[in-house]
């Protein structure tokens, strides 16, 4: 009998064993959804999947009565505008930060502290500072996710940068490179696939910060319709509505990494 | 043995070099005339690597003098002298052409870093140029990583001849090849020292590697030893035996324009 480390399974029973534990979980919602409806046919709490249907069309196809928008796709777009802002801004601000921290001394020994600092601040308890200079909209809710991950991926470019053997940097030099082709020759395009990685990363947390943002204040949003319709145990539209940011969160997680074999196929062999 | 010329190319005068209480190379003297092929052999911790590093320009002298043609050796790494180590020689995000073309970038492009039009078609010809004296033309367009030890090495060693080093600085190059292709990479390198007429230190535990290659072999040991605080003495040149080689001319011979047989592996 071979040790249970060294058994895999064959392709058919993989899929299926992956499938699995999905089937199990709808299967038991849809046997608790059957029962609670067929004791209370009024019920909120587990609503069937036509009722989801009825939210989905509802939201996402019909003009709102009360001011003729399709809710769906205007709450989409404005998260995805503060979160691409957002992540956007952070990334780039972190490869500048990153790299001149990770290649120059007297960078690091100035602002390395001060960016560690930063990055241990839990990024929550500074909103309501946020929500007080910048105000309710748009502004406090990309600067509470540039806030959030802006740190951690500069510490993760520094590291990377740090990391680069010093043999690589000693030969660049005895190759004639000056300080500006260091780090645009050598270090930027070998940090680049770590801040996709970054990102990548980055994005969990930063859902985390826009729907945190958006549940407090705001008019339109993906995090403030869930809000909003909490109140009215709204379940048949609060579930289609998480389902569709996880499925937005694995798009974008899938498009990064895909960016990263296309890009950097050098970087996946390393070692 | 090359003639020497009259100004020494590399020259030591009571050269010191200690961290914190620990002294690594005391008292050292050494005259190394242009075109010489120095190897250097010695148990590790004997501060051979030390030495070279202090020819690079990464660790400067604790005391003495260090002089490159007369002058104060420069305390930072340049283009004078290029390096191959043993390992992380080449740079894996650019291919093998990337590689060989990128000093000449470095060189003509300081802001930029990237050359166009007519300038890189120049620059690749002399890449490709070097990358075929080192038999590395049919991989020029793949990534290091997809090449063998030995095939880095020759592409490092490609790479740093581009810039036309006076003083070519090698620190155990071939420690973590295979014999056959060790033996190879030897030929190639004493090919290409004659050729560029290039003054050659190469750092090697092998010391029959030490005596096939050199012209001239150093020998790093303590003179004095405390057992009850080995890091009070360093170590100094205890041999500097001149190599009675046959002609090395009858080696460039024998390895006309091939590279060796480990080309396309």
């Amino acid at each position: 009998m071979r040790r249970l480390i060294n058994r895999r399974p064959g392709r058919v029973l993989g899929t299926f064993l992956t499938a699995l534990p999905f089937a199990v979980l709808v299967t038991i919602y849809v046997m608790a959804s059957n029962a609670r409806l067929a004791a209370n046919p009024d019920d909120k709490l587990l609503p069937s999947f036509a009722s989801f249907w009825d939210a989905i069309v509802r939201m996402g196809f019909e003009p709102s009565k009360r001011t003729g928008e399709y809710l769906l796709w205007v709450d989409t777009l404005a998260s995805l505008e503060r979160l691409g802002l957002g992540v956007a801004m952070a990334a780039a601000i972190a490869l500048i930060l990153g790299l001149t921290l990770g290649l120059f001394p007297y960078a690091r020994t100035t602002f390395a502290p001060l960016v560690k600092a930063l990055s241990l601040i839990p990024p929550l308890s500074v909103l309501p500072i946020l929500f007080i200079t910048f105000g309710l909209g748009q502004t406090a809710k990309i600067a509470l996710i540039l806030f959030g991950i802006t740190p951690f991926i500069t510490r993760d470019l520094q590291q990377r940068i740090e990391e680069l053997p010093e043999e690589q940097m000693i030969k660049a030099q005895t190759l004639g490179a000056n300080s500006w082709q260091l780090l645009t020759r050598v270090a930027l395009p070998q940090a680049l696939p770590r801040l996709i990685e970054g990102v990548r990363l980055g994005l969990g947390p930063a859902w985390l910060f826009l729907i945190a943002g958006e549940a407090i204040a705001g008019e339109e949003g993906l995090g403030y319709r869930i809000f909003l319709v909490r109140r009215y145990l709204a379940m048949d539209v609060i579930l289609p509505y998480v389902a569709w940011i996880t499925l937005i969160a694995f798009s974008f997680d899938f498009t990064l990494r895909q960016l990263r074999v296309w890009l950097f196929s050098w970087s996946l062999t390393r070692d | 043995m090359t003639e020497p010329r009259v100004t020494p190319l590399i020259e030591c005068r009571h050269l010191w070099k200690s961290f914190g209480d620990t002294v690594v190379l005391e008292n050292l003297n050494l005259t190394v005339a242009e075109g010489e092929f120095v190897t250097m052999v010695g148990a590790s911790g004997c501060g051979k690597t030390t030495f070279l590093r202090m020819l690079l320009g990464v660790e400067q002298p604790t005391a003495g003098q260090l002089e490159l043609g007369g002058e104060p050796l420069p305390g930072e790494p340049r283009s004078d002298r290029g390096i191959v180590f043993q390992r992380y020689s080449v740079f894996p995000h650019l291919t093998v052409l990337g590689n060989a073309l990128l000093p000449m970038e470095f060189q003509q492009a300081p802001l930029s870093g990237r050359l166009f039009g007519a300038q890189r078609r120049r620059a690749k010809e002399r890449a490709m140029a070097m990358l075929e004296r080192v038999g590395l033309v049919g991989s020029a367009h793949q990534y290091p990583a997809a090449l063998s030890g030995g095939m880095q090495q020759r592409l490092s060693i490609a790479q740093s001849l581009v810039k036309q080093p006076r003083i070519l600085l090698l620190d155990e190059p071939f420690g973590a090849l295979d014999p056959g292709i060790r033996n190879d990479m030897q030929e190639l390198t004493l090919d290409l020292w004659q050729r560029e007429k290039l003054t050659v230190f190469m750092v090697t535990h092998d010391i029959e590697e030490g005596f096939k290659v050199g012209t001239r072999l150093l020998v790093f040991d303590k003179l004095r030893q405390d057992p009850h605080a080995p890091e009070a003495y360093g170590a100094t040149i205890t041999y500097d035996l001149p190599i009675d080689r046959r002609s090395g001319a009858d080696e460039a011979m024998a390895t006309p324009d091939s590279p060796g047989p480990e080309a396309g592996a």
